[in-house]
């Protein structure tokens, strides 16, 4: 097995469990434990991407969710994840890798040609050209596309499954590292429900990535018994895989579980996830720190690696990052990471310091290894076409100090604390000098700790995790008095090195002896440069979020984690300006990207607005319905038979109807029980109607307003009893006016004694329509006396309907002798099935939406979405007689405004089609005369257009401006097909216009 | 003004890139001004050039609290089109349409407007008898519209989920080809830069913290960089326009939610148009550089907060899967909101108000991006002549009290 990099001994990878992979075709061995990064680099494979913008190669840089180069493509098809980072992601045997934006390879790229024009195209480009001439910019735009974008979607839908949990807890502890370890530990003993959750599979955090003891033992076994330990606690949940994305109102915070490949899975990459909104009281920031990388030409080859990179490398994953090291730092950190290669065989050549005397006890104990140490010296270069070959090395005054041959270069440019959560959270951050970074201010709920507090050093970390974890679970009303057994033994602060003192010295921008040698990357992802930011201060975009938006820095998928901290430095250093005056760009979740079918959850499929089912949906399916969507239901549209269309069928129905008897189910209507001594009153405020004097047993059409005075909802409302009443809602608007009603009562109106339930669900309802329904009623049997006198038109009867405890409410919607009988949902289908047995002798058909809505409109009912649409008054659709004169009511004011009276308001008419058997599309426009000119004034639409089948001939109802001063007006109606089709006004009522079918 | 082209990029590209200047002056106020424009945002920066272009009125300032262009012009997804229901929306974001049409070479600035087409899909009757209507009055108001079957919808976007059997099948839909996306911080950029040549002052930094009235006539701004005397005063503060209204006196019937965006990370090309989905809350494009951009819904509480509630992204992402299975396995890198101020029917208020000399532009809710050069023009030509232009004088504050309301519920993207 070829891993020419992977070191004989150490690491955290489990070497009996040998892996393969291919990147690129090329086959990768590694172990399990790898990363795909870490396999990668044992390998020897160091280019690994193209870039961004200039398609330069690029290897990786970090060993975490920092690095702005390692985006891959993983799987194919479906199972395609693009734009993985393989510095995160696990390597597992038979992934299928490939690098993005290179063709037709990695090695070779033609787009990389674009260098060339490096000069010419430099940040913002894009606004100063390509304007010319304008139509071809959608070619441009084209070009711009194409060579943009980073991975390729799926070709199919998610064969992954995503959940969704809800959870509580006292402290919430981001980050299993040393201070997060302690954090959890601490409040967990004093009693708190934690949750410890971190990106990594392991814990350890800081402590994978070194040789640290801590309480005598590695820092690996340490954590990993303290994470044990806990875990075996009922109190805490230990939560590996998982990255705290974002913090939100009221501590909210959203985390995303990464569920890897199970065993026996076909090789994949992903098993989905699992989403987490946890609402802890507290939350202990211990997301650790981000090292900076440091400006010099070409500091983007492959092979330029963060100095605490390389450091991980080798002891977590034993994989040599190069065979040659040069190191390039401003603190002492790079030092135990240069001793710690050098003891692992790899030879450093040198150590550039900026410092002018390094006089640490690293430094010395490099010196004392024979290293090289260079004081007051930078890397003034970077050499090498697709991997670092070798580094120009001179003193910060210019003078050269040669040209030192190697194949990895160590960036240590300091540490910025992770500060993603803490601001998202809405926290306050201070410069602090002695790191050249900012670090958190302590907030409300927020206790950073550990690197993410600006802390170096595993001693430091618990200490403060330690802390934290105290004060949290303090903050959580637990304090140590209460402690019951702690979970594992051990001492409370366990012992471990504290860091040597870091000796930082800033180096943002390389002096001017350096010479302006380019190019310097700021931000390697999205390849902005320094002389970028040079030309974006020049330009006057001063401010960062200015800095940011012209130049995009910070905008990639790695989110500027590396950027951003240095470029603050930067721009300060460029402007003459104090770091905290320049500021950080705002920091937006997510901290890391998350699969949007994660924040989905179980929410998709048929679990996705599940679909509301009425107690004879299934009949409808078994007799052949058509459907068609109704807010959540799906309704019958019509019940087709023998090789009929739905058209033929309603028609069908329609007839049905008007000459024997038909049967709908508008289970679907809203209904709420308005209950209390005051139902009466409030029916009064909120409908433009009466209802105090309104006789138990009967029922009432009622409308309801907005406060602009627009049409609402409208239903027929029934009074129970004294003081309850049944009002019905139009389907769609049955939530919204519930939430309305409630509204009212609950904010405005809180004396009023009223209760509202929804029932709509409770109580199915069964539309019995026809001359014959009595008949059919009176065969299913029922103890209501049905004759006319006894039971007349708008009242409504409590009694057994097939045996079945029913509510009949003589109610129609069609014109017609009709009983809504409103049955317990349960025992619906009976009903239903019983209705359709016993109307047999009389012609009954079940009829769907679409004949319903002929007969209504036969008889020129509106219909609440469809001949009004928010701007339609009661006025406006000859409703004026409705609105009681004697009360107030809700929009009743709105009415009085001038706008609203106006005679050229639109008004709701009939319309005549010249042609009897042309039916006007629905929606189309009305004119006074067929004209070419653009604008043409409108004077109207048709709001609704069938053909009647009960008068042979197509109806239709419109809005028409003034249009009731006008009847029998000729209009035009604009087809979609731009003919025009002739039409006369008439009055809105087709059929029965007497209403003497209602009264039979 | 440097002028920005091809020619000048090479010729100081030679020089590594060293030759230019500021896109603006860093003006520091003066103290007097006959026109000041709170807010330098979009539509106050479109207003401020126009005013300057076309009304010869330049001892103007456009005063910004913060940094320019950071509230909802820089905060938007970005969505240009005109398809609107009624007339006088109809008119004046088609007006606005075809001044974006010619907006880059007007201002020498590349604002990539993209005519990439919008597309509005409809699922169910109810839709479509709702599309139906706004295709057959956008036609007869000079709009091009476009009625679309389900099968050209497929063609067109192929990875829709168009399967009879999706949660939200798509019956059909709308398609305004000239509809698109802009880069929404170079509209900013662009008119800032233009404007400045022409003699404005655009001045960051300076909040206004009270506006001062003489004689029932406004008189001077007092800001925290000191008191500036205007002879008028345009108001264009999106998200803040109740606030700044109360300093005068004014309660506008306006309120404000948050609403939120997100992108998505890069990928190569997926989806040319833009989807809209109203009934569904889903607006989607993708950007020049891959990124998916997405839009929620509005929340519902009224709150200046800048983090809107994350069942909100989570129900839009359910939609937007539910749309676009493939979409699935593709991740959310970035996440914010902004502030809209919503009037009750949906749509602006640019016009005079009973403060002589104080004018608003404001209560573009969510849909305000879109209006910029045309809300700019027209609120140009308002200050400068005292009264609105027919384009907005149907968007009086005074319509509210005589109940001429232009609803458009129906037309906006996010329900309000």
């Amino acid at each position: 097995m070829s891993q020419p990099y992977r070191l004989p001994r150490g690491g955290r990878i489990d070497r009996g469990a040998p892996l393969q992979f291919t990147f690129d075709g090329r086959t990768i061995h590694g172990y399990q434990g790898d990363t795909l990064a870490s396999a990668l680099l044992a390998n020897g494979a160091a280019l690994i991407g193209r870039s961004f913008k200039y398609h330069r190669p690029r290897g990786i840089v970090a060993a975490g969710a920092e690095d702005p180069n390692a985006f891959v493509q993983l799987g194919r098809g479906a199972r395609a994840a693009p734009n993985r980072l393989a510095t995160v992601t696990p390597a597992a045997h038979g992934m299928q890798v490939r690098s993005v934006n290179a063709w037709p390879s990695l090695d070779y790229d033609v787009m990389s040609l674009l260098g060339l024009a490096a000069p010419f195209i430099p940040a913002g480009f894009y606004y100063k050209t390509l304007m010319w001439p304008r139509r071809l910019w959608p070619l441009y735009e084209r070009v711009l596309r194409r060579a943009a974008g980073l991975g390729r979607a799926p070709s199919g839908p998610d064969p992954d499954r995503y959940d969704y949990v809800h959870a509580r807890c006292d402290v919430l502890v981001v980050g299993a590292g040393p201070a997060g370890l302690a954090a959890a530990r601490a409040a967990a003993r004093r009693g708190a429900r934690v949750i410890l959750a971190d990106e990594q599979p392991q814990p350890g955090g800081s402590l994978l990535a070194s040789a640290e003891r801590v309480d005598g033992v590695p820092g690996h076994a340490w954590a990993a018994a303290a994470a044990a330990d806990l875990a075996a606690s009922p109190r805490v949940t230990v939560l590996p895989d998982t990255t705290v994305f974002g913090l939100y109102q009221s501590n909210l915070a959203l985390m995303v579980e990464r569920r890897r490949e199970q065993p026996g899975d076909a090789a994949g990459t992903e098993r989905g996830a699992r989403t987490w909104r946890v609402t802890p009281r507290r939350i202990v920031l211990a997301s650790g720190a981000h090292e900076r990388p440091l400006l010099c030409a070409n500091n983007d080859l492959p092979g330029v690696m963060l100095a605490s990179a390389t450091a991980a490398y080798l002891h977590r994953y034993a994989a040599a990052p190069g065979s040659r090291a040069v190191f390039f730092t401003t603190n002492d950190t790079a030092y135990r990471a240069a001793l710690d290669l050098a003891e692992a065989g790899v030879p450093v050549a040198a150590i550039a310091d900026v410092r002018a005397d390094p006089d640490g006890r690293l430094p010395a104990e490099a010196r004392a290894r024979g290293i090289q140490v260079l004081a007051a010296a930078a890397v003034r270069r970077v050499l090498g076409r697709r991997r670092v070959a070798a580094v120009e090395l001179c003193s910060l005054d210019g003078s050269p100090r040669g040209v030192v041959e190697c194949d990895l270069l160590g960036l240590a440019g300091g540490f910025a604390p992770a500060l993603h959560l803490h601001a998202q959270a809405g926290g306050r951050t201070d410069w602090d000098p002695a790191l050249a970074a900012f670090v958190p201010r302590r907030s409300n709920g927020v206790h950073p700790a550990g690197g993410a507090a600006g802390a170096l050093g595993t001693a430091a970390a618990l200490r403060q995790g330690a802390q934290a974890g105290a004060s949290a679970a303090a903050a959580a009303g637990f304090t140590a008095d209460a402690a019951p057994a702690p979970p594992g033994g051990g001492p409370e602060l366990p012992s471990a090195q504290d860091a040597p003192d870091l000796g930082f010295q800033p180096y943002w921008v390389p002096p001017n002896a350096l010479g302006r040698v380019k190019p310097q990357f700021v931000d390697l992802h999205e390849d902005v440069t320094l002389d970028d930011l040079r030309l974006t201060l020049r330009e006057g975009f001063e401010a960062v979020e200015h800095v940011k938006r012209y130049t995009t820095l910070g905008m990639g998928p790695d989110q500027g984690k590396l950027a951003n901290p240095l470029a603050t430095g930067v721009l300060a250093e460029l402007q003459g300006l104090h770091p905290a005056a320049v500021g950080a760009p705002r920091y937006r979740p997510a901290y890391t990207p998350v699969a949007l079918g994660a924040l989905a959850g179980r929410s998709v499929g048929a679990l996705s607005d599940p679909l509301r089912a009425t107690p004879m949906q299934a009949w409808h399916q078994a007799a052949g319905a058509r459907f068609e969507s109704v807010g959540q239901w799906r309704r019958p549209l019509a019940y087709p038979q023998r090789g009929e269309t739905v058209h033929d069928a309603a028609a069908r129905e329609c007839l049905a109807v008007r000459r024997r008897v038909g049967l709908l189910d508008s289970s679907t209507l809203g209904k709420i029980e308005v209950n209390g001594p005051d139902a009466g009153e409030f029916l009064e405020r909120v409908y433009v109607n009466t209802w105090k004097r309104l006789p138990p047993g009967r029922c009432r059409y009622g409308l309801m307003l907005g406060e602009d005075g627009m049409i609402l909802d409208d239903g027929v409302t029934a009074r129970l009893d004294e003081r309850r009443y049944l009002t019905f809602t139009s389907t769609s608007g049955a939530a919204e006016v519930l939430a309305w009603l409630e509204r009212w009562l609950q904010t405005e109106w809180p004396e009023l004694r009223v209760y509202l339930t929804s029932v709509s669900e409770h109580w199915a309802c069964l539309a019995l329509a026809g001359p014959r329904s009595r008949e059919t009623l009176a065969a299913a049997g029922t103890d209501i006396a049905l004759d006319r006198q006894a039971f007349p038109h708008m009242t409504f009867r409590a009694g057994r309907v097939a045996g079945v405890r029913a509510r009949v409410f003589r109610i129609s919607f069609s014109g017609e002798l009709s009983y809504e009988i409103n049955v317990p949902a349960d025992q619906a289908l009976h009903v239903w099935e019983t209705l359709l047995e016993c109307g047999r002798p009389f012609g009954i058909a079940p009829y769907g939406t679409e004949a319903m809505h002929v007969l209504r409109a036969e008889k020129g009912y509106v219909i609440v979405g469809q001949e009004t649409d928010g701007s339609v008054t009661p006025l406006d659709v000859g409703l004026r007689r409705m609105l009681s004169r004697r009360k107030d009511f809700l929009g009743k004011r709105s009415l009085s405004r001038p706008a609203l009276l106006r005679a050229d308001r639109k008004q709701l008419v009939g319309l005549r089609s010249d042609d009897p058997a042309q039916v006007v599309p629905e929606g189309a426009p009305l004119v006074d005369a067929p004209s070419r000119r653009r604008p043409l004034p409108m004077r109207g639409h048709v709001t609704s257009s069938y053909h009647s089948p009960a008068l042979g001939r197509a109806i239709a109802l419109a809005l028409v401006s003034g249009g009731r001063a006008s009847l029998g007006e000729r209009l035009y109606a604009a087809a979609p097909d731009d003919r025009w089709i002739p039409v006369r006004s008439c009055l809105p009522i087709f059929y029965d216009p007497t209403g003497a079918r209602l009264h039979v | 003004m440097q002028r920005y082209s091809l020619p000048h990029l090479i010729r100081r590209g030679l020089r590594g890139q060293r030759g230019w200047t500021r896109a603006w002056r860093k003006a520091a106020p003066k103290p007097s001004y006959d026109v000041v424009i709170v807010g330098g945002g979009g539509h106050g920066l479109a207003t401020a050039y126009y005013l300057a272009k076309l009304h010869g009125v330049r001892n103007v300032a456009v005063l910004e609290r913060g940094w320019l262009g950071g509230g909802n012009v820089g905060r938007n997804t970005a969505i240009v089109r005109s398809n609107y229901l009624w007339d006088a929306s109809a008119h004046i974001y088609e007006f606005s349409l075809q001044l974006w049409e010619g907006l880059s070479r007007e201002l020498n600035y590349n604002v990539m407007f993209s005519q990439r087409g919008v597309l509005n899909l409809g699922h169910s009757a109810h839709d479509m008898h709702g599309l139906a209507r706004r295709v057959g009055a956008n036609k007869l108001n000079g709009i091009d519209a476009e009625l679309l079957s389900t099968e050209q919808i497929a063609r067109l976007v192929p990875i829709l989920d168009t399967s009879a059997a999706a949660r939200y099948p798509i019956l059909g839909g709308t398609l305004q080809r000239r509809g698109g996306v802009a880069r929404h911080d170079a509209v900013a950029w662009g008119y800032a830069r233009a404007a400045d040549a022409l003699g404005v002052d655009i001045v960051e930094g300076c909040e206004v913290t009270g506006i001062r009235a003489a004689a029932g006539r406004v008189a001077a701004l007092e800001t925290t960089r000191g008191e500036i005397r205007a002879g008028k005063v345009g108001l264009v503060v999106a998200g803040n326009a109740s606030v700044l209204a109360a300093m005068a006196g004014l309660r506008l019937p306006i309120q404000s939610h948050p609403l939120q965006a997100l992108v998505t990370e890069p990928l190569k090309p997926v989806l040319d148009p833009v989807v809209m989905s109203s009934a569904v809350h889903v607006y989607v494009s993708q950007t020049d550089r891959g990124e998916l951009v997405l839009g929620a819904g509005i929340d519902a509480p009224t709150s200046y907060d800048l983090r809107g509630s994350f069942r909100v992204i989570e129900h839009t992402l359910a939609a937007t899967v539910e749309l676009f299975p493939i979409f699935s396995r593709v991740r959310m890198l970035r996440q914010w909101a902004g502030t809209v101020d919503v009037c009750p029917d949906a749509s602006p208020i640019i016009g005079p108000t009973p403060m002589e000399g104080l004018f608003v532009n404001c209560g573009w809710g969510t849909g305000g991006f879109k209006a910029t050069p045309g809300s700019g023009w027209v609120f140009a030509h308002t200050l400068a002549h005292g009264q609105p232009h027919p384009l907005n004088a149907p968007f009086g504050l005074d319509r509210f009290a005589a109940g001429a309301l232009i609803d458009e519920h129906g037309a906006a993207a996010v329900a309000h």
